[in-house]
């Protein structure tokens, strides 16, 4: 059960595509799953640079990868603020382009991304995001 | 992330390569507002080289189509994206506010 701990920074978004492709090729899921998975560890990193530490350079992001027979499951730790899901309202899409606003639309792609989705308080602080994909 | 704009009659062609996410995305947007400052608001944008885009590339897309489409004065339209960018752009649930084009040529005979 790899972990590793990235600093929360956009330049560790490489890093982080690199350690959970390798878990999901250790998973055996394939080529579109492994883009799934990378994305939605993409959308959640980013999440937490943005919305849990409010910026890049103030936090670490902790990253574990269990790859097993019937799947890969992604859990992402940070030590900021919390995130209530249930504060973000589900994205209206199917509006004029003018009135159109992102928010949530990374949450929107994980959540499609992955066959499990869930978050929960961090028991030192901050938040934990753990994500399943489905071989 | 090196961002290559071409200007033709017709229109611009914006090219980038690799992954498109937070840590680059900021790259696009400046090739975008650039040939937006100029005036100009017919725009392609060349995937064939993208390899990954996250929802913050697609806001730099919206937000560049938003000002593009403002009194019909012109379009973004994307050209040669692969399966995986198209995918993420549906699963945003975005994919309708796009005209994407399998290749260049088309891309610009639509303009």
């Amino acid at each position: 059960m790899p972990t590793v701990l990235f600093p929360g920074r956009y330049s560790s978004l490489d890093a982080i595509s690199e350690f959970v492709r390798e878990a999901a090729r250790a998973a055996g899921l394939g080529e579109q799953q492994t883009y799934e998975v990378d994305l939605a560890a993409n959308e959640g990193a980013s999440n937490i640079i943005d919305h849990a530490y409010g910026g890049e350079g103030d936090g670490v992001i902790e990253c574990t990868c269990e790859s097993g027979p019937d799947g890969l499951t992604i859990t992402l730790r940070d030590w900021g603020e919390p995130f209530d899901p249930a504060s973000v309202d589900e994205p209206d899409f199917n509006v004029p382009l003018e009135e159109l606003s992102l928010r949530g639309a990374g949450l929107r792609i994980i959540r499609n991304c992955m066959d499990e989705v869930n978050y929960s308080p961090n028991s030192q602080g901050g938040n934990q995001l753990r994500m399943r994909k489905n071989s | 992330m090196a961002v290559e704009t071409t200007q033709f009659k017709r229109c611009d062609v914006v090219k980038m390569a690799g992954r498109i996410d937070s840590a680059t995305a900021s790259d696009l947007k400046k090739a975008m507002d650039a040939i937006l400052d100029e005036g100009r608001y017919k725009v392609i944008f060349d995937m064939s080289e993208v390899e990954f885009l996250s929802s913050s590339g697609v806001w730099v897309l919206l937000e560049t189509q938003k000002k593009c489409k403002r009194w019909n004065r012109g379009d973004l339209v994307i050209a040669s994206a692969n399966e995986n960018i198209q995918r993420t752009l549906d699963l945003a649930g975005l994919k309708h506010f796009m005209r994407m084009y399998d290749d260049i040529t088309s891309a610009v005979a639509s303009f």
